[in-house]
């Protein structure tokens, strides 16, 4: 089950966001179910009244940090906040999200490809937060980022995947891993993700809003696992009419 | 007029802080998290910090916190992980 990346060998295939939970207690039950070895984390200004101390918990429960910059909407703000993440975290990775507007929260192409070059220059192992376009994901993949991240529908959505045809495209044409980011609502959509040949899943309020959190974290786990198995096993061809599965010699038939 | 001798001002996170005396960026880390520091910048008590600095939009590596000056004037960000993404 395990992939690489930047020399690092992850063996879960889900990798969790932490915004969305109501409390810290739900989100370490969450986080320690769905066994992810790889958390985002957003960066903020420093709040000495808010005892968030998400970082220390995620060094606690040994799950790799990887910082976004979730909230930019220049490539100027997200290369600075990527450079804080750098010193604040000591890790070199970061989730590059360069946002067009509030409503969508879809990612700005030109502002994101800007960063993502600047970035990679810096000498950040960049996973790009992206749209489902495959043309955009093969520039970037240029660009040098380690990993491309396709939204499946918008962020927190709950969408699912909305153009499969799309994802299973980027995956066809890429040499790096491709992790389905947004979107995900419940774990068919994780597995389908898996299906289409990504190598991983990230997904965040699908679990922490979840009525259950733990449970949903649960069944992410396996979704995100049955779907990377049922992709290496060779699927049936879809065909337009049954196929029988029992033969049909040695049939009684009543007089 | 009159001049009037003011304490030296910063923007901290975005609000106007005073400044007591002379203030290394390490001085004022050490201030707004309540954490002792050693002069590079680490927790005095060998745990991780998880805070990164930036003035005027540049960002101040740990290593040189002890040797910047905070003047007058200059805008300071100090910024650490929270819930996200």
């Amino acid at each position: 089950m395990t992939w690489t990346i930047d020399g690092a060998d992850l063996d879960s295939r889900l990798v969790m966001g932490t915004g969305g939970a109501s409390s810290l207690s739900i989100l370490e039950t969450a986080l320690r179910t769905s066994g992810t070895e790889l958390t985002t984390v957003a960066m903020r200004r420093f709040d000495s009244e808010s005892r968030d101390s998400v970082f220390a918990m995620l060094e606690r429960l040994g799950i790799r940090v990887l910082p976004n910059t979730a909230g930019c909407y220049t490539a100027r703000d997200a290369v600075l906040t990527a450079r804080l993440a750098r010193e604040a975290l000591e890790t070199n990775w970061v989730k590059l999200e360069v946002i067009a507007d509030e409503d969508t929260l879809l990612p700005d192409p030109v502002e994101l490809f800007r960063a993502a070059e600047v970035l990679v220059l810096d000498g950040f192992t960049v996973f790009a937060y992206t749209n489902d376009d495959p043309a955009l994901a093969k520039r970037l993949e240029d660009a040098g980022v380690a990993a491309v991240m396709p939204a499946g529908a918008p962020i927190g959505s709950g969408l699912g995947i909305l153009n499969p045809h799309n994802i299973e495209t980027i995956v066809s044409r890429a040499q790096v891993p491709i992790i389905l980011d947004a979107g995900v609502g419940t774990a068919s959509d994780a597995a389908l993700a898996m299906e289409l040949g990504c190598t991983a899943v990230l997904l965040a309020s699908a679990v922490t809003r979840a009525h259950d959190a733990q449970a949903m974290a649960r069944a992410m786990a396996l979704a995100v696992e049955s779907g990377h198995l049922a992709a290496g096993a060779g699927r049936i061809p879809k065909r337009p009419l049954a196929l029988a599965s029992s033969t049909f010699d040695g049939m009684v038939a009543a007089r | 007029m009159t001049e009037t001798a003011h304490a030296p001002t910063i923007v901290l996170n975005g609000k106007t802080h005073e400044l007591g005396g002379a203030t290394s960026a390490l001085d004022l880390v050490a201030e707004v998290t309540g954490r002792q520091l050693r002069e590079d910048g680490a927790p005095a008590d060998g745990g991780r910090l998880g805070i990164a600095v930036a003035v005027d939009g540049e960002v101040i590596r740990r290593s040189h916190w002890s040797e910047f000056a905070l003047a007058d004037g200059h805008t300071v960000d100090i910024v650490t992980a929270v819930q996200g993404g």
